[in-house]
Order: C-alpha cells, then structure tokens, then sequence
C-alpha cells in the first residue's frame, strides 16, 4: 500500500475509539501472568544468593528433597551446561550462555539475588521450609558495585579470562571491561580548535529499574513426552520460547507459549529468568509449576538498566555553531556484559548536525543483577550529560537554549555521528512547536525556574507477523504476534478496519499465541505500531484483493474490473457494467461458494522506521529548606509520526516522561557495603505517584514517516529520554546550581544548596 | 494444624472458605475464591494493586488476614460493574484511555470509587492525594485523574 499522505482521507486512523481488551481490564477478568492455575500445580520456587560475590562450595539438597511434599529440588546441575553463543537480544547483544548462567548460577554467584537452586512443592509455605533447608557452602569472594571502580587495576574480576576488546593494543590481562565502543565523524579535537567557548562537564546516573507494577509470573508444563505449554507474561512469546529452547537443549516445536496480558515490562521484561526454571522443574516432576517473583526479587535479581558515568565536552562559534562535541560514556552491564552503551553512545549527539564529533564508551561488568532493556536503553544516560551540558554552553554563549538547539538542528540530509544520513525527521518542527507553546513564556515565581531539553531514539521495524480473517457474517479477526502493552491491540484493528473500509467495531483483534501465528519480535524498541501495523495493513491488503476476486465471481467480470470502496466491492468504471456496490458481509455470506474461507497472514521483516525526536520543556520550585524539587508544570512535545489512537500515544508520551521524572528526582539502586542493595521494595525505592504530578501536557507533532502506508514513527521510547536534563536546567534555572548527579534527591540537592556545587 | 473457618461477604454475597491463620485477605481472595481482579504487586502495602475494601473502608488486601474478614463485608473489582453495566469510573477509564497495561487498573478503580463514594465532589488534589497510594507505571497518571474527576462530574448530575 503506497503512503496515504492525506490525513483527511484516512476515517479511522486518527480517532480515540475503545480499545478491544479494555472491557475485561476495568472489571478484574483480563488474565495477568500469576492469574492462570493448572490442574495439579506446584508452588516454584529460588533460592538466592546473599552475597555479592561468592564461590558456591557445595550446595546440599538432600534435606529439601526430603520434605513431604516436596516434588522437585534442581541446581546447574539439572540445566546443560550449554557453550558460548553471541546473539542479539531484545535491544542489545547478549550471549546464551550468559542468560543461562544468569537463570541458575554455576560455580559463582556473582550479585546478591543470583539464583543457585530451585524447588517446586505442593504449597507455598513447604517451597519456603524446603529453600531455607538448601545447604549452601560459600567462600566469599571480594565484590566491586560502582563503574569505575571497577575499572580500577586493582579490582576484583567477575570474569576469568574476560580481555577487553575494541581497544589496541590487546590487553593481556582479565578486567571487569568487556568492550570499548567508539563512533565519530570528522575530528572532534581539530573541531574544539575553531572553537569559542568549550564547556567541559562530568556527570553520573544511578542505576534505576523498570519497575513494572506486575512481577515476572509463569506457569509450565512439560508432558513426558517432551510437550511443553508455557503461560507467562513478557514482552515477548517468541522470545520465551527460543530462550527456553536454547537454554534447555529442547527442540522449539515441543514448545508453546501463550502470552498473558502483560502488567507493564519497559524493556525488563524482554529476558527470560523463571521460564526455563519452571519449565526445568516441571520436567522434574511430570506437574505442573507456577512460579512468580517477588517484589524484592525484581528489585534483587531483574533489570535494571546502567547507572554510568558520561564526561562531555562541546566547543561552539560565538553565534552558537558547535564545531566539535565529545562523549566518554561508562556503563554497569551488571554481572554479566551487555549495557547499552552502544546506543547510549549513538544517541548522544543525534539532535545535532554536526562536523566532528565522537561519543566512545565502555561496557563494564559489575556485582550486580544483569542489566536488561529500559526504554530507549542508553540514551537518557548520555543524553543528560549531552543536554545538561548544551544548557551551559547556551547559557556561556547568551543564547536561548532553543535558539542554540535550532542552530545545530538535525535535519533531512543530516549525517548522524553513527552512520545514516536521516530521511525526513521532525526535530525541527517539534523545536518550533515547543517554541510555540504557551508554557515556554509563562511567568516564573520565586524559587521556580524553567528547563528544556530535547532527545532522540532510532525506532526499529524488525520480524512480525499478522493475520486478518473474514468471518461468515463479515466481521473481521485480526491476530497478530505481539504483546500488547499499551494499547496494539485496538491500533492494529483500527489499520485493518481503514483497509478494509469497515467500522472499527466490526474488527477484533487479539494477541496469538507461538502456535496460532507466524514469528514476531519482541515488543520493543517502539517497533509494533509500526513493523505489526505494517504487516496487519498488508495482510488487509491481500483480503482486499481476495474480495474483489469474490466479487469479481459473483459478477462474472474481470477482478480488475472491480474497485474496493469504503467497505464495498463497485465496478471499476462504466464499462465494468452496472452492478450494485456488493459489501464485504454480502461477499463473506457466499465465500463458500466462492472458494472458501477469506483470509491471509502475513509474515515481514519491516523496514523503515522512522526515527523520533522529543523536546520537554519542564517548571520546578526548588524548596531552599528541604531540597525538595516540585515539578510544577511539564510539556513534552514529540514528532509521533502519525498518530493511530492519539490518546494512546499521548499515553506513552505521558508515561516515558513520569519514568524519566523518577529517574531524575528519586528513583536509584543504593548498596550497603557488603554489596547489597538496601532499598528493594516501593517503599524505599520510590517511584513517581500520583500526588507527585502535575498532568503532563503531550503535544502531538505529525511528521509522517512515508515508509509505513499511515505515516507511523513509534513513539513509546523517545519521551523518556528529556526529561532528567529538562528538570536539571530548570533546578539550575531556579537555583543557579548545575546538577551533575541523579537522582537529584532531596538530600543532593539541599548539600548543593549549601556547597554552591552541585 | 487444622485451617480456620470464615464467614463473610464477597461483593454482596455471602461466603464462606477455610484458611491458614497466616493467610493474607489476597491470597485467599485470588487462590481461594478465584477473584483473580486483585493484584499482587509488592506484597507490602506499598503499590495499591490489591485494593479492595473491608465494611466500606479502602484497603490493601496483602495486608490484611484471611481470617480477618470473619463478619466484614468485603467488596472488590469484581464487584464493581453492576450486572452488565459498569460503574461510571470504570466507563470513563475506558473512554478516557486511562489504561496501558491494566495491571494497576483494578486497584485504582476501587480505590477511586472509595474516594467518590466519600467525597463526590474532589478537587484534583485531593484526588491525586487519595490515589497516591495507587501505582502506576505506565501513565503518569494524566489520564487516570481525568477518568476519576469526569467520573465524579457525572455521578453528580445523575444524582442532582
């Protein structure tokens, strides 16, 4: 389907109807990953480490066995012990051996909440008598938390045998620095010669989690003949499903997966960590075995995403033109590689037009949980630095932020530091939009100040799969692959429904399960609207062209003599002859006639997601007694493409920029000295409530993305990634204090008050 | 140790189940009597995913026994709509998109029907104060306080 680029054509595409699950979601029916009871399930559960660091001696189950009731105890030794194997994962590279090795430790524990042995009973309260009766034998192992300490020569090395690569020459010695990466165009340092004025900052972030409300939840069953059925919640059927496999050594065909609804994931719940242990100890004992986290186990053994240090350096011409940029960015991998500091390196500067510049990064690893994917993964991290430190190079410069933001602009043409040369973005639009916006010349009072900040995420297209079938009274079916987290399900019905010239209501869409639909991809990396949509519109398409073939029949003319028309077959013109329009439920009631059932399903690798740009601009009142940041008022505008259901992109843009407000004013990982983590639990670890907000204004930008036929730019990942430079220039606005480390807590902010230094 | 008999009311109907005197309101509520609406997600009081209420008081079901029920009068998401009509919040969650994942939803919506049940005519404060004690992770919260402040304008002039 070629791109409609008149809005006014489109009737479906752009309205708020409701989405399809949302019924069963206000009444409590909607069937979560921890809501599914098998006949005859046991109760899973792990045993953890308590140390950050530590030798497993001998683990002793024979107690726990024991126990009446009691049916299944497995260590590593009941998973195979499978080789190295690199792959690319949810939204970064990770290694199969490693995602085993992180389901059941081996040898070594390397992070408090590492698990080391699992037991499936007939009853919660006998699960936790038979983990508290594991033997485990210890020896204690020197841990390191923090990034550059690890870094330091003398660290403790998590990984024998771990040389750093990307670097030359060739370290000869283990470290905890799995990789360097490096991306640059032009010379940067040539560039700070023609400089004017340099600003030169160093920043850090604290490691912070997904924290979706809905704990990792499975239930398996595995029939002895190798069968297995998997219910779970995840970003991602396809994904448990090959993990499982891989991590089991069982064949891919044995295994079905059915996604349950997903109570929120962000990027954490791309990994699998209880399905192969359920599924392991289902095997065990021929029952099956739910097994669901809890919130302390979230917080001590899934996600987060890196804590990390950035230094920056930006040099410009008095009238604002950077003539060269540098980014040093650190990330936590966690204990195992696999940060995002890739992408964290490629965000940085991609707002920018820009002649020499490099963002280089270091991937470390650490005594703590592996990392996992957080919305837009890597870029808030650089990007707080990036657009902390373009804040103080506007104000040395004199300039407007935005005006700086303007000249330096990324446009169509625009080579990133990362390789493309960008089609047609928005960033400029979304800079005019918020330069437009009431909020950015409201009058300020007294402790207030006011901040903008801008950001990018690439989107991706990726694998998806998508079916749409007529039913005998035509009403339509869609399926497709992806788990719907935000609202897919009503975008993909309301594609359809444009396609196929029929009311939204007439269409239902669901999510299938790895059995009823082809490969999909994780929902992720704001691909679904767009690569699912993709294959939902053709799948449509090829239905529309099976209808006309129907018609074409039942008239007895050619199939190119027909035209679809608002939901009707109609002759194509005069000479087709004079047959009255034939609508899609008067084709459907013959279809046996006419050659049986209408259908198609559609498999793609799509290309030609768009890329996204964000500009939030944010008010705060700083209280000088407590250090106590309010956010008054918050603006955050965003280029979405084209919006399918706006109130459901307004939603993601809303959401993106509450995590990045806890990200930037409370949210973070605190360790005592033994390396483990004091504050896991809602509680301590607090995120964004209610009380805490003002409503969040999104502004719709409409810059298609002419490679998807409505125009769609995913729009999920993008708004978390202004914010914390947002609400740091406004703190310095208020202030006139620079704050150079999250999470920009009371406590920091009040020692920066009196120190002058923040 | 034998398990303890409770006689209570589930959303309006009498019941009766056994359980554990260590058992929490929750877990009898979801593994018990198979109100799955209810959510799990801390255990501590802390996230609002298991709100029900207990004689017409908001509370955390995680934190409340089984056996404390004994008398009560318990009322939870499943009882919200009335036959095959929602109540008005739950419409206006629906109309006003104040759902992304719906995990959070049940909580809040019993939790936003305690507030207006007490107080129908809230200022977004007090609305945002109340459910505070609610998370949400997907939201921010915008669209869920619009759903309860449209819901509230409503009821009022259906009982005006």
């Amino acid at each position: 389907m070629n791109f409609v680029a008149n809005k006014s054509d489109l009737k479906v595409v752009g309205t708020r109807p409701i989405r399809p699950d949302g019924m069963d979601k206000v009444t409590g029916k909607a069937q979560f990953g921890a809501d599914l009871t098998m006949a005859g399930q046991l109760v899973g559960k792990i045993l953890r480490s308590p140390h950050a660091h530590a030798k497993i001696i001998k683990i002793d189950t024979s107690k726990a066995l024991a126990m009446a009731g009691v049916k299944a105890v497995i260590t590593s030794a009941d998973i195979p012990d499978i080789p190295s194997e690199e792959a690319f994962v949810g939204e970064g590279p990770t290694n199969f051996r490693d995602m085993s090795l992180n389901c059941m430790a081996r040898g070594k524990v390397l992070y408090e909440g590492h698990a080391l042995a699992a037991v499936a009973a007939t009853s919660s309260a006998i699960a936790d008598a038979a983990l508290a009766a594991i033997d485990v034998t210890y020896e204690v192992l020197p841990h390191v938390i923090d990034v550059e300490a690890a870094m330091a020569p003398d660290a403790p090395v998590l990984h024998e045998g771990m040389i750093t690569t990307g670097v030359d020459p060739k370290p000869t010695k283990a470290s905890n620095i799995v990789k360097k990466v490096a991306f640059s165009l032009g010379d940067w340092q040539a560039g700070m010669k023609e400089a004017d004025v340099i600003v030169e900052e160093k920043y850090d972030t604290a490691a912070v989690h997904q924290a979706y409300i809905e704990p990792h939840a499975v239930v398996a069953s595995v029939n002895p003949d190798g069968q297995t059925v998997i219910f779970a919640s995840s970003q991602g059927q396809f994904m448990i499903r090959q993990y499982t496999a891989k991590i089991l050594g069982m064949d891919i065909a044995n295994i079905r997966v059915t996604p349950a609804e997903i109570g929120g994931g962000f990027g954490g719940k791309t990994l699998v960590y209880l399905e192969p242990i359920a599924t392991a100890l289902s095997a065990k004992c021929g029952r099956p075995v739910k097994m669901v986290m809890t919130r302390d186990e979230v917080f001590r053994a899934s996600g987060p995403t890196s804590g990390g240090t950035i230094e920056v350096k930006i040099g410009a011409k008095k009238d604002g033109t950077i003539t060269g940029a540098y980014a040093l960015v650190k990330l936590q991998a966690g204990a195992f590689p696999g940060s995002p500091v890739a992408p964290a390196c490629m965000c940085a500067f991609a707002m920018y037009d820009l002649k020499n510049v490099t963002a280089e990064g270091y991937d470390v690893v650490s005594n703590r949980p592996k990392v996992a994917a957080y919305r837009a993964p890597g870029a808030p991290i650089s990007t707080f630095a990036v657009e902390s430190a373009m804040d103080e190079l506007a104000s040395k410069l004199g300039m407007d932020p935005i005006a700086l933001r303007e000249k330096n602009a990324a446009k169509a043409g625009t080579k990133a530091a990362y390789g493309p040369v960008f089609p047609d973005i928005g960033y400029e639009q979304v800079l005019a939009a918020a330069k437009a916006h009431p909020h950015w010349t409201a009058p300020l009072g007294k402790n207030q100040g006011r901040g903008i900040a801008t950001g990018f995420w690439f989107n991706i297209g990726g694998e998806s799969s998508a079916s749409v079938f007529i039913n005998e009274d035509g009403t339509v079916s869609v399926v497709s692959g992806s788990p719907d987290i935000g609202g897919s399900r009503a975008s993909m019905a309301m594609m359809a429904a444009e396609v196929l010239g029929v009311p939204y209501e007439k269409v239902r869409a669901i999510v299938g399960d790895t059995a009823q639909i082809g490969i999909t991809g994780m929902t992720g990396g704001s691909r679904v609207t767009f690569a699912t949509g993709m294959a939902t519109v053709q799948a449509a398409e090829s239905v529309v062209e099976q209808l006309k073939k129907r018609a074409a029949m039942i008239w007895d003319i050619s199939p190119d003599a027909v035209d679809w028309k608002d939901g009707e077959a109609v002759p194509a013109g005069a000479n087709a002859g004079g047959f009255d329009p034939l609508p899609l439920a008067a084709i459907a009631l013959k279809a046996a006639k006419t050659g049986g059932p209408i259908g198609a399903e559609i498999s793609i690798n799509a290309q030609g997601a768009g890329a996204g740009f964000g500009a939030h601009i944010c008010d705060v009142e700083v209280d000088p007694d407590t250090g106590f940041v309010k956010i008054l008022r918050y603006t955050a505008v965003q280029d979405v493409g084209r919006a399918i259901h706006p109130s459901y992109v307004e939603g993601q843009i809303q959401g993106g920029a509450t995590q990045g407000i806890g990200w930037a004013l409370n949210e973070e990982y605190v360790y005592d000295k033994n390396g483990r983590m004091d504050n896991a639990g809602f509680l301590d670890y607090r995120i964004p409530v209610a009380s805490d907000l003002p409503m969040i204004d999104a502004v719709l930008v409409e810059v298609p993305n002419k490679r998807h036929p409505f125009g769609v730019r995913g729009v999920g990942e993008v708004p978390i990634v202004p914010p914390m430079a947002a609400i740091g220039n406004a703190v310095k606005s208020a202030t006139g204090i620079r704050m150079h480390s999250l999470p920009m807590s009371p406590p920091k902010v009040r020692a920066a008050l009196d120190s002058g230094k923040g | 140790m034998s398990k303890i008999h409770v006689t209570t009311t589930v959303n309006g109907e009498p019941t009766e189940y056994l359980c554990e005197a260590q058992d929490s309101l929750l877990d009898v509520l979801r593994d018990t009597l198979k109100l799955t609406g209810s959510k799990e997600g801390c255990g501590s009081g802390d996230c609002g995913a298991c709100s029900i209420t207990l004689d017409g008081r908001l509370v955390c079901s995680c934190l409340v026994l089984g056996v404390e029920a004994e008398g009560k009068s318990i009322g939870t998401i499943e009882g919200v709509a009335k036959g095959d009509t929602l109540h008005p919040i739950q419409q206006k969650f629906l109309e006003h998109a104040a759902l992304q994942c719906g995990f959070c939803t049940p909580g809040l919506i019993v939790a936003a029907k305690a507030l207006l049940d007490s107080n129908p005519n809230p200022t977004e404060t007090e609305a945002r104060f109340w459910l505070a004690g609610n998370l949400c992770r997907c939201t921010g919260y915008d669209k869920i306080i619009r759903a309860v402040m449209d819901a509230a304008a409503e009821m009022r002039g259906a009982a005006a």
